[in-house]
């Protein structure tokens, strides 16, 4: 029963934006389970954004309560948010959001600046997290000199370098040609079948929400309808990279 | 250890803009230098006032005409014309404490010696003003009481207008001309040495007081006594009796007040020091206005700084950088970047105080560059770095991550 990495009880959301208030969220409740592998889905302005953002502690609920791993995490300060996002969560994002004129080292070694690793263990962890993603040789390129697919490779390495056990993708393959969101995608399977990292990921597109086990379907910032199948990771197993 | 991370990250993006980061620190450089340029204009002055009076002897004293009060009619200062050469005789005849009196009068005039001319100071004197003023003649020989007592021609030169009118030559016995009146020269004094400064005492001539009353100003009044006591310890005691001795020679009635002034070489040492401190405070903080504007420059670029990085800034804060992270880098930020001006600025502080005498509009001021100058620029530099970099870095730490990642 304590087996759930996430469970949500009855968040709801609500931005106030001059006199109205916007009901993002009205009520979720929900679980995940370890080492799941989750699509959020729904049109623009279902809430899907913001539900990510309040799973990976970006931001708070306006009420409700979010247990990650059992603890009650809607209340914390800003400060402890940022500590568990550090230790706990790795983000990736549709336009990558990696620092300019700075090489593909420098960007996934940024998690360990705010964690108590030395920096030669810093550089040894993110070497290997760049070799996992395929990025060997090319630690020392920048990251203007590299494509969408090694870019969004960079910023997985980032996602992995602490070791978390969430991970929380938006829209990952929205900027790139679907062979190079294929390739992507491939990632995501050999994590989340080999590592077992937990994978959150919020999409409209049918065929990269396929590769997830179970599928939500968000509207109106409410939960409409939830899909589980044999998702495209298991049909198709990471070719070994 | 966490510091040396950040200042690393700090460092790398001021690396990243390197000719933005210098364009923002010129204005601390400038300001910096100009400080301690500045102080050291006046810090030289300071030293050249101590050095003179110094070597002048602790046993000297001056007396000044004074205000005076008749009736209730107060005069004021300048034009005074109630010293006399007669008290300086009664003074160095009447006061047992005093060895010696010379009466000074001084003047400007243009000086001509064959196709060179020069303007200087003529300084009218006593017979004894070397042994009083403790001044010894290189060449030749100082006027004596029979040149004084005809108001004679002669004159003795002073090292830099020798230097000056005659170079190499040898001026002994030769005529020069001030205000067209000839004069021989008979000595030249001994240089004090003094470079620049605002009143160098090389840069003058010394003629009898007498001539130059009669000849020069065509006055029967004299601007002041210089007074050497017996010793340094009885300068009091001299004060004391030139005092009383002036009061019944001027008949000045009991209770009233004195139309002279008696000061001795400390006091005038004090108030020349004190006015050289104005001015150098005066110069230091013009300069450290300049200092200021150059921190207004650093918050400026700052926080183009940070709206410019917002993403990156959202990026940090999604992997778990905490507010006080962000204010750090960007503290540290602006304080490396006041620091390093800092450091450039002593550099060409320093060289500038250096070079200035070879410039030929400040060749004659002295500068001295003292730790302390150094010291207060530079602190004044890093707390302008912290005081103005605080705003923008509070601004930078205080973003909400999910705008700060949005942000376009």
């Amino acid at each position: 029963m304590s087996e759930k990495i996430i469970r949500l009880e009855n968040i709801v959301r609500i931005y106030q934006i001059g006199e109205t208030q916007v009901q993002a969220l009205r009520g979720i409740t929900y679980s995940v389970n370890y080492s799941e592998f989750l699509a959020i889905m729904g049109p623009s302005g279902s809430g899907k954004s913001t539900l990510m953002s309040i799973l990976g502690l970006l931001d708070r609920p306006t009420s409700g309560q979010y247990f990650l791993e059992g603890v009650d995490v809607s209340k914390l300060s800003r400060d402890e948010m940022a500590a568990i996002r550090n230790r706990k969560i790795g983000f990736v994002f549709q336009n990558f959001n990696l620092l300019s004129r700075t090489t593909a080292l420098e960007n996934v070694e940024l998690p360990m600046v705010y964690s108590h690793i030395s920096s030669k263990e810093a550089r040894d962890r993110a070497m290997k997290a760049l070799a996992s993603v395929g990025l060997k040789g090319w630690e020392h390129h920048r990251t203007n000199q590299l494509s969408g697919g090694q870019m969004q490779r960079v910023a997985i390495a980032r996602a992995l370098v602490n070791d978390p056990t969430l991970i929380l993708a938006d829209e990952p393959t929205g900027n790139l040609d679907s062979k190079t969101g294929a390739e992507i995608m491939d990632i995501f399977c050999r994590l989340n079948q080999e590592r077992n990292i937990t994978l959150i990921m919020v999409t409209h597109d049918p065929v990269i929400a396929s590769y997830a086990k179970r599928r939500l379907y968000l509207k109106d910032g409410q939960i409409v309808g939830e899909e589980v199948s044999e998702g495209a990771c298991d049909r198709a197993p990471a070719s070994g990279g | 250890m966490k510091i040396i991370r950040i200042l690393r990250v700090s460092m790398r993006a001021l690396a990243r803009n390197k000719m933005r980061s210098f364009l923002t620190i010129l204005g601390i450089i400038i300001g910096v230098a100009a400080v301690i340029a500045m102080v050291s204009i006046g810090e030289g002055a300071k030293k050249g006032i101590e050095e003179r009076f110094a070597s002048m002897g602790t046993n000297l004293l001056f007396v000044y005409p004074g205000s005076r009060n008749v009736r209730g009619v107060q005069s004021g200062f300048g034009g005074f014309t109630n010293l006399k050469p007669d008290d300086a005789k009664a003074i160095e005849e009447r006061c047992d404490a005093v060895k010696a009196t010379s009466p000074s009068i001084n003047t400007r005039a243009q000086v001509v010696y064959a196709n060179k001319n020069w303007n200087t100071q003529i300084q009218g004197t006593g017979e004894k003003f070397p042994e009083i003023r403790n001044w010894k003649v290189a060449e030749g020989v100082y006027f004596d009481e029979t040149h004084v007592a005809s108001a004679a021609k002669v004159c003795v030169l002073g090292s830099q207008v020798k230097q000056n009118l005659f170079e190499d030559e040898d001026p002994l016995g030769k005529t020069i001309r001030i205000n067209k009146i000839p004069f021989t020269v008979i000595g030249v004094l001994e240089s004090k040495g003094e470079q620049g400064g605002f009143f160098n005492r090389d840069d003058m001539i010394a003629a009898p007081y007498t001539t130059v009353m009669r000849r020069l100003r065509g006055v029967d009044y004299i601007n002041s006594i210089d007074v050497a006591a017996v010793s340094a310890d009885r300068t009091s005691e001299a004060q004391r009796q030139i005092e009383e001795l002036m009061r019944e020679r001027h008949r000045i009635a009991p209770g009233a007040d004195d139309d002279f002034q008696v000061r001795n070489i400390a006091d005038v040492a004090e108030s020349a020091a004190e006015s050289t401190k104005i001015m150098t405070i005066l110069l230091g903080s013009i300069a450290g206005i300049s200092l200021i504007v150059g921190g207004i420059g650093i918050m400026n670029i700052m926080l183009v700084s940070v709206t410019e990085r917002i993403r990156e800034i959202g990026v940090r804060l999604a992997v778990g950088a905490r507010e006080r992270d962000i204010l750090l880098q960007f503290l540290i930020e602006a304080v490396v970047l006041s620091v390093t001006g800092g450091i450039i600025g002593i550099v060409v502080g320093v060289g500038a105080s250096r070079l200035m005498k070879y410039i030929s509009v400040f060749s004659n001021i002295t500068t001295v560059v003292t730790p302390e100058s150094i010291m207060l620029a530079f602190f004044f530099a890093a707390s302008v770095g912290i005081f103005f970099g605080y705003y923008p870095a509070r601004k930078a730490s205080k973003l909400d991550p999910i705008e700060a990642l949005r942000y376009e």
